[in-house]
């Protein structure tokens, strides 16, 4: 049986799904069912600074939008950070620290910008005995106006800043989150690095309106009438995510630096994915908010019969392993040549990818040959573009077929080069270089 | 449980109320939004659908469905009304197993076609429960059309006609509108008075006049119509009733399914509707088992129908065939009947000759087998009565002993089109029939306008 026990810049937990910071983590009462659950760690949903706690609105918090039969797809939440008391919160991290010694239990902050108002809480959070801190510069709504969250991690001077402070006060591991509603993630990515922080954890969710009321033209969720811009996730925001997770994974200056994966997690699929794309753990919030707690089990028996399937006896023998693979578009092999490639027997005429490449793309597949009904490839067309595959509604109908070194592509009528080469060194490309 | 269901012969009352209630309820009932919306969103929005080749009138049933899964029923409606304006009966009656729904891609794929019936019936349902009406009339013509029949063939020419702006005067012979949809349904498949409320809605544009139990043949004959009118239209059913050729069968208790069936499509109390104990449907086609299943219903406790052929040659569809047999109702074949055994005029049994296929040519056994019956229904086809063109100036032409027309509905006669089950080469569907009546009405308005 793989191992999948997980070790996060010293945090030990005894598999690698934690709960994100968000309103399934806001109190005890939670955090016990989900460690009775199963998750192997808990972002406690964000603390604030001493004195009255934020106040929430009264009337929706969350707006969504849905796939068939209503499954849903994406989640938006203006919810703000905790809005009980933080001697409360600190009681009872401590007391749930105390109850479950073998599950992970990070804390996570969003006070003002203020050297001050940081030094003030991390040591009443130290004396909770928590594993660690996660700096809240995510959230896009309700903090930012008051400069915090998001406005903090969107200046990479103030988040290298406020994680120098962190690191110069508390012994606990910090973990830096950040907000997707940046233009470069690796820019916050590197300041958090030069802080001297021991992690990041993205992404946090992205502004956004689901949707708006046709009839009282308001944006939704609404509240009286009027709507704000809230907090994107679920499993909309997944290829955002992996995207911003392998952005600093691959990025020389951020090499190596320990990432907690967050987006749209709610498989253990997706879990691998962020794993083999760099993430040490992942976070999930919006699965938990949809489906309780027990999809946990789901995810750690899936993690481990995929990794015993393929042999993988550890976590480190997956993290990061699709890392190398990611690049950028110049140096992919421009002598990769596909063809799409229709099998006639699991094909069930629905004439989808022959629309779509004959409207939208090259046509090159048919519609009817010798009067009748029939879907085929035109090679002298296909441009190898996956079109036809991604709208073919059976899966493994439509492949693509790379053409093996020499074939003739009937399309450019060229034999297949063996080797590789990409638009650096492209006759078309006016600052090509020499090919090596 | 009342207390008839065991009597012998044929009685009214066998259930009660609530049985009867629970019996006669909608056999597929509406769909939901929500059911709506997760049905449309299995729809593959194919190119070239094939559903939509498989529809006699060609509704573009992924566009429809499309406009389900975005919440705009009524512009669903729309589409299907364009091309069948009887849409909601035909969501109803239409054997979509063997049109759309057997040519869905997905019973290819999975086995499970996408509702395409239950689909149309919610679109076409959220039109007729809005009165949401579509089709305006064009500046009048001043051009006067005929039709004979009220019956989905009649309904859609004279709605096409009326949409371009002509009069329309209707001629039907019961005292009510709706044909076959109003007569010769079974009740549970078109409950809480649809037949007549979708007629309402087709005669709501206005320019329709409807003359009720006025008959060819007898109150008009064919000539008076094409001299008094620009043009004509016969949309007549099959009034004739194909007699058993068994012995004896002129006794009380033998009866033709299509009048029982109207019968109880009209009985105010279903109740008051009876019912043999042992009843027989001699028969393969859709009439037999709507007369079967409905016996059945009834509280008849044992109905056999007897086909003379085997269930690889039933006009009965084989959803129709399955909806027989959950009800209870045994289908033999190979049996023709023979003799109807009666005593003191009423029917007590009928006997019946096994039968083989020898070289494409159906014979009897020599071989009999005897049921007892008190009810017995004759349910072996229905055919054109010929009569009724009679008196016409010109004769019009036959093919098969029905009316002969072109591609366009035109007959022999100048000026007079037909379609439905009237006309030759027909598959005596609904929807085939409205096809026919609006095409008719397309070239009959083409030359009008010519």
């Amino acid at each position: 049986m793989a191992d999948i026990r997980s070790n996060f810049v010293g945090i030990k937990s005894p598999n690698p799904f934690w709960l994100a910071s968000a309103p399934p983590t806001d109190k005890a009462y939670n955090v016990e069912r989900a460690f009775r659950a199963g998750w192997g760690g808990v972002v406690w949903k964000t603390l604030g600074e001493e004195g009255p706690p934020v106040v929430n609105v009264n009337g929706p918090r969350y707006g969504a939008i849905w796939g068939a039969d209503r499954r849903l797809l994406g989640l938006n939440n203006i919810e703000l950070i905790t809005d009980r008391d933080l001697y409360l919160n600190l009681r009872e991290i401590k007391q749930v620290k105390k109850n479950w010694p073998d599950r992970a239990l990070v804390v996570s902050l969003m006070v003002p910008c203020e050297e001050q108002a940081w030094k003030a809480i991390l040591p009443l959070v130290e004396e909770t005995e928590a594993d660690g801190i996660e700096l809240n510069f995510g959230c896009p709504h309700g903090m930012s106006e008051r400069g915090m969250g998001s406005a903090v991690g969107q200046v990479p001077e103030y988040v290298e800043m406020v994680v120098r402070w962190c690191k110069q006060t508390t012994r606990m591991p910090v973990i830096t989150k950040l907000t997707p509603n940046i233009t470069d993630v690796r820019k916050p990515a590197r300041a958090a690095h030069a802080g001297g922080t021991d992690a990041v954890s993205l992404i946090n969710t992205i502004n956004s309106i689901t949707g708006v009321d046709l009839d009282s033209f308001a944006p939704e969720p609404t509240i009286d009438g009027k709507g704000s811009h809230g907090g994107y996730c679920g499993p909309a925001v997944k290829p955002i995510a992996l995207n911003m997770v392998a952005e600093i994974a691959r990025d020389p200056e951020t090499a190596g630096l320990p990432i907690s994966g967050i987006g749209g997690v709610t498989t253990w699929r997706d879990a691998a994915e962020f794993l083999a794309l760099g993430a040490g753990t992942v976070q999930v919030c919006t699965a938990a908010m949809t489906y309780g707690f027990k999809i946990v089990e789901e995810m750690i028996e899936g993690l481990e019969n995929w990794m015993d399937a393929k042999g993988h006896a550890t976590l480190d023998d997956v993290i990061a392993r699709a890392t190398p693979n990611v690049t950028d578009w110049q140096y992919l092999n421009l002598n990769y040549v596909t063809k799409a490639r229709i099998d006639q027997d699991q094909c069930i005429k629905c004439g989808r990818c022959h629309i779509a490449c004959e409207d939208t793309s090259h046509q090159a597949i048919t519609a009817m040959v010798d009067g009748k009904r029939h879907f085929e490839v035109i090679e002298e067309e296909c441009v190898g573009c996956n079109l036809c595959v991604n709208v073919c509604p059976v899966e493994g109908c439509i492949d693509m077929v790379p053409l093996a070194a020499g074939a003739l592509d009937r399309r450019t009528d060229e034999e297949v080069q063996p080797s590789y080469a990409n638009w650096t060194t492209h006759p078309n490309n006016p600052s090509r270089v020499a090919a090596e | 449980m009342a207390d008839g269901l065991y009597a012998d012969g044929i009685a009214a009352g066998r259930l009660s109320g609530e049985e009867y209630d629970r019996n006669f309820s909608d056999l597929h009932p509406p769909l939901d939004r929500h059911e709506a919306a997760v049905e449309a969103d299995r729809c593959y929005f194919c190119f070239d659908a094939p559903c939509m080749t498989a529809c006699p009138t060609s509704i573009d049933i992924p566009m429809f469905i499309r406009q389900i899964a975005t919440d705009n029923p009524l512009g669903s409606a729309r589409t299907i009304f364009d091309q069948n304006i009887l849409g909601g009966m035909c969501a109803r009656v239409c054997p979509t197993e063997t049109l759309c729904e057997e040519a869905c891609v997905r019973e290819e794929a999975e086995g499970k076609p996408v509702q395409i019936g239950r689909l149309q019936r919610y679109a076409t349902d959220a039109a007729m429960a809005a009165g949401a009406q579509f089709y305006e009339r064009a500046a009048p013509t001043g051009r006067r059309v005929a039709i004979v029949g009220a019956g989905p063939a009649g309904l859609a020419c004279a709605h096409r006609l009326a949409v371009h702006g002509h009069d329309v005067t209707i001629f039907e012979a019961r005292p009510k509108p709706g044909g076959l949809n109003e007569f010769g349904i079974a009740a549970y498949k078109t409950p809480d008075g649809f037949a007549q409320a979708e007629v309402d809605y087709v005669m709501a544009i206005g320019g329709i006049t409807l003359e009720e139990g006025k008959a060819l043949g007898r109150d008009f004959s064919l000539g008076d119509l094409s001299r008094d009118f620009d043009a004509v239209f016969l949309g007549m059913g099959l009034a004739g009733v194909n007699a058993l050729g068994a012995e004896g069968e002129d006794v009380e208790g033998v009866e033709r399914a299509v009048d029982y069936i109207a019968h109880l499509r009209q009985a105010q109390d279903l109740a008051s509707m009876p019912v043999g104990r042992r009843v027989v449907v001699i028969g393969g086609g859709m009439t037999a088992i709507d007369a079967a299943v409905q016996a059945r219903l009834l509280g008849a406790e044992e109905v056999t129908i007897c086909y003379r052929r085997g269930q690889e040659h039933m006009n009965a569809s084989e959803f129709e065939q399955d909806l027989a047999a959950s009800k209870g109702v045994v289908i033999r074949h190979w049996l023709q009947p023979r003799r109807i055994l009666a005593d003191k005029g009423r029917v007590t049994g009928i006997e019946l000759e096994y039968t083989v296929l020898k070289d494409g040519k159906l014979s009897g056994t020599g071989e009999a087998l005897t049921l007892r019956a008190d009810q017995v229904f004759k349910a072996i086809g229905q055919s054109f009565e010929v009569g009724v063109l009679n008196g016409s100036s010109a004769s019009i032409a036959l093919e098969g002993r029905r009316i002969k027309v072109d591609e366009e509905g035109r007959t022999s006669m100048p000026k007079v089109w037909a379609g439905g089950d009237c006309i030759a080469g027909g598959d005596d569907l609904t929807v085939s029939a409205v096809a026919q009546g609006r095409d008719a009405a397309e070239s009959i308005h083409r030359a009008l306008a010519g």
